[in-house]
């Protein structure tokens, strides 16, 4: 239990997927204008991350492993996502409309995104159970949110200030990025040391 | 004459990182050493080059309609065959790069030249395209990486540098260097470019996905819009 809170927290605060490791950048500057889309947008991603494991989780340990086949990960591995986005939206948007209403535009977004790929392979080189898996997928979709939601207030503050012409736009949002990301560095160390 | 010109043209003018703002997520993450950035340079210069003549040699095979699909499938096959070569010859890259490797299939350089360029364009200046497209990658990360290795760490290419090496900026290797460094030389394009600073925030033009992008905050501004 203790190690699964570990993998949890470890994914959430530490291992960030956007500040520290810089997968999925694309929607963290694209879509984080606004915090409404930020928190659909992590929202549909932190639902996408828990499906595709627990699909590609399978897939890598009972079909590519026993027959040998383990360098046909990454294909599989993007098929089987791309695929599945597909059908949560065919699925959401006959059964649960509501859902599809609000989560439905960035669906196709999450395809090549690539915190959704790279969570998938991660909990296979880091050789996790399958629990373990679901739930160091979970704790990579809460830091994405956090760090969307997070940065969509920092972003707000921007929107209104005084900046030079040449940082408008992308740099002045990279700079913040920067700092954003320097206040993550601080948890460095905290996790391992809570339950010593 | 037009051929050196798409070769040219993705070198410095529409460089896919500076200019393009395309490939953020192993910009930032591969270039904290030289070595590593070169290495992430010219694998995805060899699968951008390869998709590129693929994609356009099959331009008229494929249905619009699953265009998308079809390009991931053989973007990711050329990224197998590229993962099984780097693990075969240079095994120490191999473990440098980690994940950033397999994730070259979801490099939106590489999907967004195939969707851009390649889909309408004959093999030979899509062939072109891809070299000078990943030519400029390679060089945006060199520039940013010896930035962050020369003063972050001291060293080049692993060669100490007298003076730096006891003088080192250590935060410039870690996470939040590298979205400084990247903001920083994307201002310096800004400033002494030709082109003027883009009005958008964000350089969504040639990403694959800008229409869906596009509608995903279009729909939030509307909904902003209700509430009031």
């Amino acid at each position: 239990m203790t190690n699964l809170i570990i993998i949890l927290l470890s994914a959430v605060f530490i291992n960030n997927y956007v500040l520290s490791k810089f997968l999925g950048i694309c929607p963290f500057l694209g879509v984080s204008k606004k915090l409404g889309s930020a928190v659909g947008m992590s929202l549909a991603v932190i639902f996408v991350m828990l499906i595709a494991t627990a699909v590609t989780w399978p897939i890598q340990k009972f079909l590519l492993d026993p027959k040998d086949l383990g360098y046909l990960q990454t294909i599989v591995f993007i098929l089987v996502i791309a695929a599945l986005v597909q059908l949560v939206e065919i699925v959401l948007k006959r059964y649960v409309p509501s859902l599809h209403k609000s989560l439905g535009v960035y669906l196709p977004l999450i395809t090549t995104n690539c915190a959704v790929l790279g969570v998938t392979i991660l909990n296979i080189s880091e050789n996790y159970t399958f629990i373990e898996s679901m739930v160091n997928s979970l704790g990579s979709g809460l830091g994405f949110m956090l760090a969307m939601v997070m940065f969509s207030g920092v972003r707000s503050t921007i929107e209104g200030s005084d900046i030079p012409e040449c940082f408008r736009g992308l740099p002045i949002t990279l700079i913040a990025a920067a700092i954003t990301s320097l206040s993550f560095m601080g948890f460095g160390g905290v996790i391992e040391n809570l339950f010593s | 004459m037009k051929t050196l010109n798409n070769f040219t043209k993705g070198i410095i003018r529409e460089n896919p990182v500076l200019v393009l703002v395309l490939g953020t997520c192993p910009t930032l993450a591969t270039s904290t050493s030289v070595i590593n950035a070169l290495g992430m340079g010219v694998a995805a210069t060899v699968v951008l080059l390869f998709s590129n003549i693929l994609i356009s040699a099959l331009r008229k095979v494929i249905p619009d309609k699953v265009r998308i699909p079809c390009y991931i499938v053989l973007i990711a096959g050329l990224v197998t065959a590229v993962q099984m070569l780097v693990k075969a010859y240079a095994p120490a890259l191999n473990d440098s790069l980690g994940i950033y490797l397999p994730l070259i299939v979801v490099n939106c350089i590489i999907l967004g030249r195939a969707e851009m360029f390649a889909s309408k364009n004959k093999v030979l200046a899509s062939a072109f395209d891809g070299l000078g497209m990943g030519i400029g990658f390679t060089l945006a990360l060199f520039l940013m990486a010896s930035v962050r290795e020369i003063f972050g760490n001291g060293t080049f290419c692993g060669m100490e540098i007298p003076f730096l090496t006891d003088n080192k900026i250590s935060i410039l290797t870690m996470a939040p260097g590298g979205f400084m460094v990247f903001g920083l030389l994307i201002a310096c394009v800004n400033k002494f470019g030709k082109s003027k600073p883009k009005k958008s925030d964000f350089g969504c033009e040639g990403c694959p996905q800008a229409d869906i992008c596009g509608k995903a905050s279009g729909k939030d501004a509307k909904e902003a819009g209700k509430d009031d």
